[in-house]
Formats: C-alpha cells, sequence, structure tokens
C-alpha cells in the first residue's frame, strides 16, 4: 500500500514536470513572470543584507573624533585628556599625533603622491572618543559640549551615518515587507488563474475520475503538484535574476572600487536564504492551486 | 446483492425517473434492464453507483445503505462497481493502456502487478494489439470494448453497462454480450440497460422491464 502510494506520487510528479514541458512556451512565461516578481523584494533584501554587513565592518559603538587646533600645544594636550579621564561616559580613548595621521592616510589610501607633494603637514592632532550607548541626544549634548572646549576646533560624530544607515535600512526592511506582501498575493493570483484554466480543459479527466472512484484528494494531487513545481521554478528563476544583476552591478563596482582602491563586491543570498526563497514561493504556488483546485472542482460532479 | 425498497427520485424541474421500485439483484446475477428511452433504466443505474441520490427510499449494495453514504466514502463503493458508460467517457489524450490504467491508479494499486492486469483486462475484449492506440484511431465498437476492459479491470463485484450496444451492428452487439455473460460465469453481478430487443430473444437471464419510472412484471 506505502508503495502503491509512493508510486503514484512518483507517477504524478513526472507526469506534471511533463505536463510543463509539454507547453514550454506557457510554462517559461509563467515561471518567467513569477521569477520577475519574486526578484523583487529578493534583490532589495540582498542590497540591503550587503549594506548591513557593511555597517557591521565599521564601529559598533558610537565614536567621536576630537580634533585640537592646529596650534595646539603639549599642556593643551595635557588639559583635554584630564578632561576626558574624568568624563564618565566615555569608554575609552585614543590619542593619534598629526604624524600617525599623516602616516595612516598615506598607506590607507592611495594618496600617497598627493602627500608627498605637501611641504607641510595639515592634519591636526586627534583624540579618538569611544563612548557609551546612548540615545542621540545625550551623544548630542556630550559632543556640543567638547566642541565648547578651548583647545577643541571641531568635534566630529564618526558613528553618524552608521545610525542613519541603520534607520535607512529599517525603511527598507519595511518597503520589502510591503513589496514581498503584494507580489506574493500577485503570484497566488496568478497560480490560482492557471490552475483555473487547467481545471477546465481536464474537465473530462475529473469527471471520469470521479465516475471510477477517486478520491478528492486523487483528483487535486496532479494541480497541487503543478502549482508547487511552478512555484519552484519561480524562486530559482528569482535566484538567477537576482544573480545576473549582482554580477554585472559587480563589475561596475570592480571599476568604481579600484578607483578608490578599495575592495567591495556584493554577495547573494546566503545559503540559508536561498533555501527559504525556494521554500516560500514553491509554498506560493501550492497556495494558489489549493485556492484554485478549492473554488473549481466541486462544481465538476458527474452526472 | 442489491436491493431497491420503496425508491424514488423526482428531479428538481418535476419529472418522476422512478416511483416506488422495489427491485432484488442477488449476487452473481445478470439482469437485463429495458424500457423505452426516458423510462428511468439509466437513473436506476446511477442510482447504484451513488452518482445519483434517491429522493425517498433505501438503496443497499452488499448490506450498506448508500441512501446514506457520507461523500468522502462514495468513492469506494464505486470502486466496487465497473461502469460501461453509454457515451464510452475515454480520455482523449490517454492511449488504450492508459485509460485501462486509470481505475488501477485510483485504486492505489500495487505497481508491480498493474501493468499484468491492465494487459488481461485488454486481452479478454480483444484490444491487447492495440494498447498503444489512441481512443481517436479506434472504431466504435473497439472504443466500447475499451471502455469495458477499464470497468472490469479493477474486478469489480458489481458490472453495470447503459446501452453497451448502442451504435453497434449485431454481430458486435453479439461478442459484447458473450463478453457480459463470461464476466457473470467467474461471478461478477451483471446489470444491463438495453432497449435493444435482439438482444433479449434468446436470453435465459432475468428482464426487468421499467415503464414510466415503474416495475413491469
Amino acid at each position: 500500500m506505502m508503495r502503491a502510494w509512493l508510486t503514484q506520487h512518483a507517477f504524478v510528479f513526472f507526469h506534471t514536470l511533463k505536463r510543463l514541458i509539454a507547453t514550454p512556451v506557457t510554462s517559461l512565461l509563467s515561471i518567467t513572470v513569477m521569477g520577475i516578481a519574486l526578484s523583487l523584494p529578493t534583490g532589495i533584501y540582498v542590497l540591503m543584507e550587503n549594506l548591513q554587513s557593511l555597517s557591521g565592518q565599521a564601529a559598533s559603538t558610537p565614536q567621536m573624533s576630537l580634533f585640537l587646533q592646529q596650534d595646539a600645544q603639549q599642556n593643551d594636550f595635557n588639559r583635554v585628556k584630564q578632561r576626558l579621564q574624568e568624563e564618565s561616559r566615555i569608554v575609552s580613548f585614543q590619542f593619534i599625533s598629526k604624524e600617525v595621521a599623516l602616516k595612516q592616510l598615506q598607506q590607507d589610501s592611495g594618496l600617497a603622491d598627493v602627500m608627498a607633494g605637501l611641504t607641510r603637514n595639515p592634519l591636526p592632532d586627534a583624540f579618538i572618543v569611544h563612548l557609551e550607548h546612548n540615545s542621540s541626544d545625550a551623544l548630542e549634548q556630550l559632543r556640543a559640549e567638547m566642541q565648547s572646549w578651548p583647545e577643541v576646533a571641531h568635534v566630529q560624530f564618526d558613528s553618524e551615518w552608521i545610525e542613519r544607515l541603520n534607520a535607512l535600512l529599517q525603511l527598507g526592511r519595511a518597503v520589502i515587507l510591503m513589496l514581498a506582501t503584494l507580489l506574493s498575493v500577485a503570484i497566488i493570483a496568478i497560480m490560482f488563474n492557471t490552475i483555473r484554466l487547467q481545471i477546465l480543459t481536464k474537465r473530462d479527466e475529473i469527471e471520469i475520475s470521479k465516475l471510477i472512484g477517486a478520491t478528492d484528494s486523487f483528483i487535486h494531487r496532479p494541480f497541487l503538484y503543478f502549482g508547487t513545481i511552478q512555484g519552484l521554478a519561480g524562486g530559482i528563476a528569482a535566484w538567477l535574476i537576482v544573480a545576473l544583476f549582482i554580477s554585472a552591478l559587480n563589475e561596475e563596482l570592480g571599476v568604481l572600487a579600484g578607483l578608490y582602491e578599495v575592495d567591495i563586491h556584493l554577495q547573494h543570498l546566503s545559503l540559508q536564504d536561498s533555501l527559504s526563497l525556494q521554500l516560500f514561493s514553491a509554498w506560493l504556488g501550492w497556495l494558489g492551486a489549493r485556492i484554485s483546485v478549492a473554488n473549481h472542482l466541486w462544481q465538476i460532479e458527474p452526472r | 446483492m442489491i436491493v431497491f425498497k420503496n425508491v424514488s427520485k423526482r428531479y428538481p424541474d418535476g419529472y418522476v425517473a422512478l416511483n416506488n421500485v422495489d427491485l432484488t439483484v442477488p449476487a452473481g446475477e445478470m439482469v437485463f434492464l429495458t424500457g423505452h428511452s426516458g423510462a428511468g433504466k439509466s437513473t436506476l443505474l446511477k442510482l447504484i453507483a451513488a452518482l445519483e441520490r434517491p429522493t425517498s427510499g433505501t438503496i443497499s449494495i452488499s448490506g450498506q445503505n448508500i441512501a446514506q453514504l457520507k461523500p468522502a466514502a462514495i468513492p469506494y463503493l464505486r470502486r466496487k462497481i465497473g461502469f460501461v458508460f453509454q457515451d464510452h467517457k475515454l480520455l482523449f489524450d490517454r492511449n488504450a493502456f492508459e485509460n485501462v490504467l486509470l481505475p488501477l491508479q485510483i485504486g492505489n494499486f500495487d505497481s508491480k502487478t498493474v501493468a499484468s492486469r491492465v494487459r488481461a483486462a485488454l486481452d479478454k475484449v480483444g484490444l491487447l494489439k492495440k494498447e498503444k492506440a489512441m481512443p481517436v484511431a479506434l472504431s466504435g465498437g473497439e472504443r466500447q470494448r475499451l471502455c469495458i476492459a477499464r470497468a472490469v479491470v479493477h474486478r469489480p463485484s458489481i458490472l453495470i453497462a447503459d446501452e453497451p450496444t448502442g451504435n453497434l451492428d449485431v454481430e458486435y452487439a453479439r461478442d459484447i454480450m458473450t463478453m457480459f455473460t463470461s464476466f457473470n460465469q467467474v461471478g461478477v453481478t451483471v446489470l444491463i440497460a438495453t432497449h435493444d430487443a435482439s438482444l433479449l430473444e434468446d436470453t435465459q437471464h432475468r428482464i426487468l422491464s421499467l415503464k414510466q419510472g415503474k416495475l413491469a412484471a
């Protein structure tokens, strides 16, 4: 009995594949439509994941740079250092002299040639200050306080852009959620209609099967398989479309990154996310087919 | 055994197809059902396979009251019955073999035996050499025989045929009656509805005649 059941499922599976292959243009079009629909939210998700990992590489704790006046002397430095030590909201700090800063700049960026042409060091002495996590208001207050010290020329909030990025990413997530919801509904609707048309063309088969003792699940099975397989194929198509975009973007990024002498390239979905995408789209196909089958099959009763 | 008790069937438009029919067909019997078209022959056969529900009365098949069968149980009733349809109801996108295979797929038969079962059924109706043929390529008589093969492949205990010799010439009709007799000889209960008087001339089997929804003696 178990083997007969498995044979039956295998038969339906291959029969469904045959049906998909028998109408290659229709199948490819439906799969492409599903692929494009899914590739939109997936593509945005991939971009965001990449931005996220970029911001993850940067400092995760709030950080400020204090630039001293160009003409700061040793006792100016000492006073600032002492105040920093007294400030409880500061976790740690480090001093970077203008000489060290210049050397670092020469090593890190491709501006070595330009640097060599300079007659004097244009960089100020600086403190890099690591702060406790705090509300942006509190951090802003601290920034203003330090800015008012006479030895300090400028205080720069280094991690500000990370916060902005995170806020943007948050927005992006909301956009993805909305897009994914809308397009999922669209995919379910497409599948609903595809299955409806199939049920119409298979009316005889359904009626005859019912006449000779087919259960509802026997009759539903080929349509559910069709929906699931086509959903899965749509998911794979979406993955490939995103892969295509990434490789095209990476080429452009490669040129850009080369100019700035940094290494940036986009990563595709992780293995886990890729599997989730396939499962989700297969489920969408199944769901569309399931709803369609529930709505249309009861209308076909043998008489 | 098939037992009808006070069975009436009235259609929603008010037409009464069967009126208080009492009928008993013991297991293993072969019975003919005659009457003009519209006398209720098809309705009676459809009631047995639960293709229609009676308006009143009880119908029992091997002790099971099918008038009260739950919809989910109906497929299992139909699997006990082989139905030869007036209009064949073959699938035109499947070849002869696959058409006969359908009841076995539906009944979840073991995959190892299905091919030999299908061929045995095709052999019984003389279509073994045409197993790859599509129904369009078969003659009317061959389609009828294919329909019979499909009706018996899952070895039902009851075989029902609605006008099985409808548009066939005498030669073919006689062949088909011989087939039904041979199924009956191996213990299958056979019910045949026909208006073809020539089939009934030299039969020793019981003949039930329906007139305006009532059974005549």
